[in-house]
């Protein structure tokens, strides 16, 4: 029924004592999501909500303790390269990283290293995972989306919660929504879960939610119209925005000409993709008998 | 955060990187006593952050101290792109034969960083990226490797740069790297880097970009920041970490975030209204950032409606409308404001501007459609 995470995800929240890491493992609780342990340094031996959640110093003991096969990271920008090392040595095959702000430096070194190693870095920069009926692994609110057929990856935040919602409204269910973040240098791109979604037997059709700067849009593209089977539709934001102009996003940039969103439009619509003109006409470009 | 032209010398000099010899002045005597001290011809460099400093004759020959005062004294009273020019540098004058350009960046496609070189350096370089890339010549660095000498030498090779030059340059590829790396720079450049006719190399010009995510390992960068090359209201925006950039249309936007803000921006277009900012309150706003987005949204003249559209996640909705009660109490605006809130504590947030004079919508579409009708002056 989904990709990445699902009923059997044992998640693990860095900075978990933090006011973020709180508020959302409180909300990732109440969703039904396994959470099985928080690390932060310095705070091991103590217990968080209600007693429920033990806390450990490191990444490495909290996996021995407790089989966490998934970590969340919410620790400030400048310990959160640190945060992602610590849990790939761990041994931890996905991380989630919402934390915004890394320094691209770092960010460089996180990616070489973990290219060498046998795990999946989701974000920085990003909200994360969200399986409807399963686990949620981030921060997308629970309760704008209900289970079903439809894949979603996304490069924005709140932008992908309106198209969640429009979804909603419409009795439109998702299988996976997958938010890879806005920075210019992330650990999943759209090709990784495109490629996921192509070979999971429950996601029938995907709605792909890009945005200016990068050319990971057009290299979906090309990837869309040479290695899918299943229906995409696409959105890009971004299409007022002037050239040059940092649009908030470290990733939301315009760089020398390229990355402009009607380029982006084009390749998509050249590889066979549907692209809205807007967020709700989204379910008006899925094809309705693939809906549940 | 770009640094000007004497700012990035300075630091690629403390890397052992050659520059000319020279100082930067903020009145033309002070131009005209460097020009003493260094004797012979000067160069007089406008320091503003912009290209095409020279086309727009602010760089400029002297050949003698009293020449300087008088190339000083127009230099300090032009504008720039727009930017007033605040200091000029004053450099001794090189005898150049022939120009390089050497620069390092982030290549985001190969998540690592590249370093770019040509031999056809100088005020051209953008053009002959364009037109002949193929002279310019790039190398990927493994940044938990680092540059290594034998990546230098393929640089210094590949844009055939004389042998008798190759030790030199590599110590500057080198420096330069460092720059890069230690200064948390997104961009690290000398163009051009003359070979003079005395057979040395010199960085005659240089500039950086730092990362302002890697600002916290630097505090000495922040008083570098040059405020003239940011609009008033932008720097204002800062200050809340409120991300704020304007435009020329007439509809404010105030969305959290950036995606979203954007698809604001492009829907308020598609139905045929102008985008007047763009403005991302971030997530987890609290009243206060509220109040002054709402306060630099309307300092601008332009504006003749505001949309809010806030799909509530980490951001709470009843937050935000206690903040749009405060800034319509402190700025009492005259222009009508449609209010879209979804999400986390919507209906609070509903309720509390309930009794406020705005017009509230349902969907985007519907929001959209309103706020540029209310532009028009055709709703109120």
């Amino acid at each position: 029924m989904s990709i990445l995470i699902d009923k059997n995800t044992r998640l693990l929240v860095q900075g978990i004592t933090g006011n973020e890491g709180m508020f959302h493992t409180r909300q990732m609780v109440a969703y039904g999501t396994n959470v099985v342990a928080g690390v932060t340094p310095g705070k091991g031996g103590e217990w968080v909500l209600d007693g429920k959640i033990p806390v450990f110093d490191s990444v490495r003991i909290a996996v021995e303790a407790t089989g966490a096969n998934t970590s969340v990271i919410f620790v400030p920008a400048r310990f959160a390269a640190d945060a992602i090392f610590e849990a790939a040595d761990a041994g931890i095959p996905l991380i989630v990283c919402i934390t915004e702000g890394i320094a691209v430096q770092d960010m460089m070194c996180v990616r070489n290293y973990l290219d060498q190693k046998k795990c999946r870095l989701v974000g920085p920069n990003c909200p994360g995972l969200l399986s409807p009926g399963q686990s949620k692994v981030g921060i997308i609110p629970g309760d704008i989306s209900i289970a079903g057929n439809v894949g979603i990856v996304s490069r924005s935040g709140t932008l992908t919660y309106e198209v969640l919602y429009a979804l909603k409204l419409r009795r439109i269910g998702v299988s996976t929504c997958v938010g890879i973040g806005g920075d210019p240098i992330n650990g999943t791109n759209f090709i990784d879960v495109l490629s996921m979604f192509e070979d999971d037997p429950h996601t029938e059709q995907v709605v792909l939610i890009g945005e200016i700067g990068g050319s990971d849009e057009e290299k979906a593209a090309e990837f869309i119209a040479t290695r899918m089977t299943k229906p995409v539709v696409g959105f890009i934001a971004g299409q007022t925005a002037p050239p040059g102009k940092r649009m908030g996003h470290a990733g939301a940039i315009i760089e020398g000409g390229s990355g402009l969103a009607k380029d982006k439009i084009r390749a998509l619509e050249d590889a066979g993709v549907k692209v809205a003109r807007h967020p709700e006409e989204i379910p008006d470009l899925l094809n309705p008998t693939a809906m549940a | 955060m770009k640094l000007h032209e004497y700012q990035s010398k300075q630091i690629f000099s403390r890397y052992g990187i050659p520059i000319p010899k020279g100082r930067v002045a903020s009145t033309a005597q002070e131009a005209k006593q460097i020009a003493e001290e260094l004797g012979g011809k000067v160069v007089i460099k406008s320091q503003v952050l912009v290209g095409g400093r020279g086309k727009a004759g602010g760089i400029r020959l002297a050949k003698n101290p009293t020449e300087a005062e008088e190339v000083a004294t127009q230099i300090l009273s032009m504008e720039i792109k727009g930017l007033p020019v605040r200091k000029v540098l004053v450099d001794e004058a090189a005898n150049i034969s022939s120009e390089i350009y050497l620069g390092i960046t982030n290549d985001r496609a190969a998540r690592k960083p590249v370093i770019m070189a040509s031999s056809s350096g100088g005020v051209d370089i953008e053009e002959v990226a364009q037109v002949s890339p193929e002279k310019i010549i790039k190398v990927h660095v493994d940044p938990l490797l680092g540059l290594r000498d034998y990546q230098a030498r393929d640089v210094a090779a590949g844009i055939d740069l004389p042998r008798e030059h190759w030790k030199s340059f590599i110590s500057i590829t080198h420096g330069l790297w460092k720059v890069y790396t230690e200064c948390d720079a997104t961009l690290a450049e000398i163009n051009p880097l003359v070979i003079t006719a005395e057979n040395q190399l010199i960085a005659l010009d240089g500039k950086m970009i730092i990362d302002d995510n890697a600002l916290f390992r630097h505090p000495e960068f922040s008083e570098m920041r040059d405020l003239d090359a940011e609009a008033p209201s932008e720097i204002e925006a800062r200050k809340y970490g409120l991300s704020y950039i304007k435009l020329d249309g007439d509809i404010g936007c105030m969305v959290n975030g950036a995606g979203l803000a954007m698809t604001t921006m492009d829907i308020i277009k598609l139905f045929g209204g102008n985008p007047a900012n763009f403005l991302d309150i971030g997530g987890g706003a609290n009243a206060d950032k509220v109040a002054a987005a709402f306060r630099i949204i309307l300092s601008d003249p332009n504006v003749k409606a505001v949309l809010l559209n806030v799909f509530g996640g980490i951001t709470r909705c009843d937050e935000v409308a206690h903040g749009i009660v405060a800034a319509m109490q402190e700025v009492k605006p005259k222009v009508p404001l449609v209010v879209r809130l979804v999400g986390t504590n919507a209906e609070e947030g509903r309720e509390i501007l309930s009794n406020a004079q705005m017009i509230t919508a349902e969907t985007l579409v519907d929001a959209a459609q309103k706020a540029v009708a209310a532009s028009k002056g055709e709703l109120q």
